[in-house]
């Protein structure tokens, strides 16, 4: 298989090495995902498919279903902004300072991954509720942060800042100590130092942990919806209407809803990756 | 720019690094300093940079101290052995970084930036890749980027660690002609470092050799070459053998047999000592009964235009291995016993 499609020219994806495995292993991949989520996600565009087309528009253009979605898609947003300001950040101190307990605080980063997510969600909602600790706080200076879009932001950065902190960190243990040396001997301070020669670096890396929070975030259910408040047209997310529709056994509303999600974030995953792509060709990494 | 480092003494971890050193260098002067790894001359090239301070001891830049300078306020040229290219930025990028980071008041402007930047490759001869990304260049192209970026902010001071040593021989060699030529066309002051004494010797103005933290000598290659001041120096800079001797009544005894030299100018006179020599530096001795070396060859081996023989000296049970060059017509098959006398030599106390 894999000489033949060597042989033709025309198929040629990657040159096989000489070490045998690779028509084997690409089978297996092949057949693993599809196993485990082309099919998944081929019958839900099947299901969502018995309806008709004036339907499946009735769905997508109504109100509420826009709601959820900008409420999904614009909270993720600004939650995975938010997540790659900080996340950079405690990975720069993670990567870069010695201090008593870095390793707790690296630990640490983990939780919001191994804590299940309904757990969370009850845990910052009481925090966040306006008699909560930090919601009576923040209720003094005017901000409520839970049962709005708000609160929705807060559970999401929980969730999403290991991505960011766990993509970004490999790539700043990786920088040559040398590059910052040779920017100070040019005359950089530090705060060009980091803006100019340490930033772009580490900006695939940034790029694909915000990719990963977000796309983590749009999909996020258990630890939003105790906090979100889910008033229907502005704190209701997308998933949450679409287990509501489920609930009230509307499969087909159900499955369009979900598969316009997979769409937006399929569309925007893919932005994601051609902008990492340019990035590379432009720093002449090849294709 | 003058630059003197005086009395300094670098610790890492307790472990002294450099211990007590001092240097001047001139104005102009192309300076190596030379060393094992871990003779500290890549410490001492990073405390004349800035870009770590010392425990203890100065650092002047002409008449000015500039001990507490941050590297940025040096004002120097460090070129990195491993270039330590923006890897994001073309060339040209690089090496206008030194300029487009200056407060606004001192940048040129963008005109000014990018005529600059067209000087500094036509002087490194890399005119017409200002656009590539250093990925794109081979390690010699990289290198001399590394130089046109340390050189635009027009340094007081150029200093190299390792120019050369992530390079193959060929290019390593064009390189160093050119840095030479390039180092007399600006008249910078440069410091390099390196381990490769072929690169010092025929670099350099003055060498400083360096060993364990300390300075051994510093002079021009000959002086290092020829007036070795320290049984270091000369083991490390070129070939030589060296043997235990012992100096009285004007003469130098080896095995308490005299050899047929006496104690010379630099010298010592008496006691135990160590000789040594370079294998080029000897004669053969024909007359059996002239005072001289005797040692058997264990090998010989042709070496172009020479003919190099390994020689047992001294008792059967414990010999001393030395080097010498001997004449192509001689008979030094193995097993043959031959007699020798350095013609050039230096002892040190033992």
């Amino acid at each position: 298989m894999t000489t033949s499609a060597a042989a033709s020219g025309r198929w040629r994806l990657r040159q096989p090495s000489v070490i045998p495995g690779f028509g084997l292993t690409l089978g297996f991949s092949l057949a693993y995902l599809t196993l485990i989520i082309l099919i998944p996600l081929a019958g839900l565009v099947w299901r969502s498919a018995s309806l008709s087309g004036e339907e499946f528009l009735a769905i997508l253009s109504d109100e509420r279903t826009i709601k959820a979605l900008e409420v999904s898609f614009g909270t993720a947003f600004v939650a995975a902004l938010i997540n790659v300001v900080f996340g950079v950040l405690v990975a720069w101190v993670i990567v870069r300072y010695e201090f008593p307990g870095r390793r707790i605080v690296d630990a640490i980063v983990d939780l919001p991954f191994a804590l299940p997510t309904a757990v969370a969600g009850i845990a910052l909602a009481a925090l966040y509720a306006p008699n909560g600790w930090v919601g009576q706080l923040l209720n003094l200076v005017g901000i409520k942060a839970a049962f709005n879009p708000t609160g929705i932001v807060i559970a999401l950065v929980f969730i999403g800042l290991p991505f960011v902190v766990r993509t970004v960190q490999p790539i700043m243990e990786e920088i040559d100590r040398e590059v910052e040396e040779a920017a100070a001997t040019l005359g950089a301070n530090r705060f060009q130092t980091i803006r100019r020669v340490l930033l772009p670096g580490l900006a695939p890396a940034i790029l694909t942990g915000f990719a990963l929070a977000f796309a983590r975030g749009v999909g996020e259910y258990g630890s939003v919806i105790f906090i979100a408040g889910n008033i229907p047209y502005v704190s209701e997310i997308a998933p949450l209407l679409i287990v509501i529709r489920l609930e009230e056994f509307n499969y087909g509303a159900a499955t369009a809803i979900a598969t316009i999600m997979l769409c937006l974030s399929f569309a925007m995953l893919l932005v994601i990756n051609l902008i990492q792509t340019w990035n590379r060709r432009r720093y002449g990494h090849g294709a | 720019m003058d630059v003197s480092v005086k009395n300094i003494r670098k610790e890492f971890d307790r472990y002294p690094a450099l211990n007590d050193v001092s240097l001047d260098i001139r104005s102009g002067e192309l300076i190596a300093l030379l060393g094992p790894s871990g003779s500290g001359k890549t410490t001492l090239l990073r405390l004349i940079a800035g870009l770590e301070t010392p425990t203890l001891g100065k650092i002047y830049f002409g008449a000015e101290d500039a001990s507490h300078r941050t590297v940025q306020e040096r004002h120097v040229g460090f070129v990195f052995q491993h270039y330590a290219l923006f890897r994001h930025m073309t060339v040209a990028d690089n090496i206008a970084f030194g300029l487009t980071v200056r407060p606004r008041g001192e940048r040129p402007p963008k005109a000014e930036i990018q005529r600059r930047v067209g000087e500094l490759l036509e002087m490194v001869q890399l005119s017409g890749l200002e656009k590539r990304y250093p990925n794109q260049l081979s390690g010699g192209q990289r290198q001399r980027v590394a130089l046109a970026r340390a050189m635009a902010i027009e340094p007081k001071v150029l200093l190299l660690d390792e120019p050369f040593g992530a390079l193959d021989a060929k290019v390593r060699k064009e390189l160093r002609r050119w840095l030479r030529e390039f180092h007399d066309r600006t008249g910078h002051t440069t410091v390099f470092v390196t381990h490769d004494q072929e690169e010092a010797l025929e670099l350099a103005d003055r060498v400083v050799v360096m060993s364990q933290g300390a300075i051994e000598q510093v002079g021009s290659s000959d002086d290092v070459y020829d007036r070795p001041n320290s049984p270091f120096v000369f083991s490390f800079i070129g070939d030589s053998a060296s043997l235990p001797v012992t100096i009285a009544d004007n003469g130098v005894y080896f095995e308490n047999e005299a050899i047929g030299i006496a104690p010379r100018n630099g010298d010592i006179t008496s006691g135990n000592g160590t000789l040594f020599f370079r294998p080029q530096d000897v004669v053969l001795v024909s007359d059996p009964a002239a005072p001289a070396l005797e040692g058997r060859v264990s090998t010989s081996r042709r070496l172009a235009g020479t003919r190099i023989a390994d020689i047992d000296v001294g008792k059967p049970g414990e010999p001393h291995h030395v080097e010498i060059e001997v004449p192509l017509d001689a008979q030094a098959a193995t097993g043959t016993t031959l007699r020798f006398r350095p013609t050039r030599w230096k002892t040190f106390a033992a």
